[in-house]
């Protein structure tokens, strides 16, 4: 026989249960719309939001960034290092844009599947390290465009 | 049941609490102090720059401690919620009470120190990605725990209503905390946690550690000031007993104007 004071534990202890698995099943049911953006891959797939904007994230690759004679308008291509999404965009680009970097834009996808964003923000990873250990770092591996295991976007 | 020789379940009476919190608190803050000011003199002179994002990345020594702590404190303040509510025990409820302030300021620092490295870093002061919009909700929650419990006049209910709702607001830390994991975010992944070896220099984890700790000490201390000012509010009894001095005038003022 449960004492009382056992009893009401027991029953937090549940409530808590049911609310985690509530919690749990609502966000599966929204898991599509808690990302913040999608990746080239779902843009290949088509599984992107039609006729509205969206968010494309994925690394610039390097060596596709080329700006237009008004220094103003870039395109450069997103991937994720298995589909590519060309960008066309025209503003400041972030301090730390940069080839081989993370970044997220927004924008809307034309009929030519060019990406024309309205606004670039960089994703950074969570690596910090003093410049000469990167630098020793990249000297190390030199070949491939290693990166962070938050840039490389899970693909779903 | 006493360990080492001393009757550790006194403490759980207001009267034996409110003078043993009053010893302890200077200890606490001098602490706090003296960490905080160690963790930020590494963090800004003796830690490198970073390799990207130059010197902008040493908000990092405020912002992740300070969201650390917003999501400790959460749990903790639900903990002591559950076991008020599983014990009828009205200091565990004073303990939600007096963590609930708190809380609410280092989730508002996170944020706010977010913000101040998202311009620089990302080009945006904010974004609704999840792990930001969930620290948002957990400062609402706070801010809400405040205010619930503020806005019932018996005690009693106050007590287990603010309980009730802090338990239930629990479960949004789980999510702030494995949303980068979970869903794309423009929010980095974390540099340090219990599985993986942390992705940063070593002197940057340091100066981050000895930050939490800092904050910790710091959130200690306040925690038991609240507490007494909690004490002296709600237990205005005569018989305080020749154990604990009933506390004086000036100190009651002290406390009105506060939580």
């Amino acid at each position: 026989m449960m004492t009382p004071r056992q009893k009401r534990f027991g029953l937090i202890g549940l409530g808590l249960l049911a609310l985690g698995v509530a919690a749990m099943l609502v966000l599966n049911a929204f898991q599509s719309n808690l990302v913040f953006f999608f990746t080239p891959t779902q843009v290949a797939n088509a599984e992107v939001p039609k006729g509205r904007g969206f968010r494309i994230g994925g690394m610039v690759e390097a060596g596709s960034l080329t700006r237009e004679g008004d220094g103003l308008t870039v395109h450069f291509v997103v991937t994720d290092l298995a589909k590519r999404v060309p960008v066309t965009f025209k503003g400041i680009l972030p301090d730390l844009f940069k080839e081989g970097k993370g970044v997220v834009a927004q924008g809307q996808l034309g009929a030519d599947g060019t990406f024309l964003a309205s606004e670039v923000l960089a994703k950074h990873d969570e690596n910090y390290m003093p410049p000469e250990a990167a630098a020793a770092l990249a000297k190390a591996k030199a070949a491939g465009a290693q990166s962070s295991s938050t840039l490389v976007v899970n693909p779903r | 049941m006493s360990v080492m020789g001393i009757n550790w379940f006194k403490y759980s009476s207001p009267q034996a609490f409110y003078p043993l919190a009053g010893r302890l608190i200077p200890w606490f803050a001098a602490a706090a102090l003296g960490l905080i000011g160690i963790g930020l003199y590494i963090g800004f002179f003796v830690a490198p720059t970073d390799f990207q994002q130059g010197e902008a990345y040493r908000i990092i020594f405020v912002h992740v401690p300070a969201a650390w702590m917003s999501m400790f404190l959460y749990v903790l303040m639900a903990l002591w919620a559950g076991l008020g509510l599983g014990l009828n025990a009205r200091p565990s409820f004073m303990m939600t009470q007096a963590i609930a302030p708190t809380g609410a300021m280092f989730t508002f620092l996170a944020l706010l120190t977010g913000a101040m490295w998202g311009k620089p870093t990302w080009g945006a002061w904010w974004v609704w990605d999840a792990r930001l919009t969930s620290e948002l909700i957990l400062l609402f929650q706070y801010i809400g725990l405040i205010l619930l419990r503020a806005s019932i006049d018996d005690q009693r209910r106050a007590d287990r209503a603010s309980a009730v709702f802090a338990l239930v607001g629990v479960v949004n830390v789980p999510i702030i905390y494995f949303s980068v994991r979970w869903w794309n975010t423009l929010h980095q992944g974390a540099s340090v946690s219990m599985t993986a070896s942390p992705k940063m220099a070593t002197t940057m984890v340091t100066a981050m550690l000895v930050m939490m700790l800092g904050f910790w000490m710091y959130s200690i201390a306040v925690t038991l000031a609240r507490m007494r000012c909690v004490i002296v509010e709600r237990e205005r009894q005569p018989s305080w007993g020749k154990h604990a001095p009933a506390p004086d005038v000036a100190e009651v003022r002290e406390c009105s104007g506060g939580v």
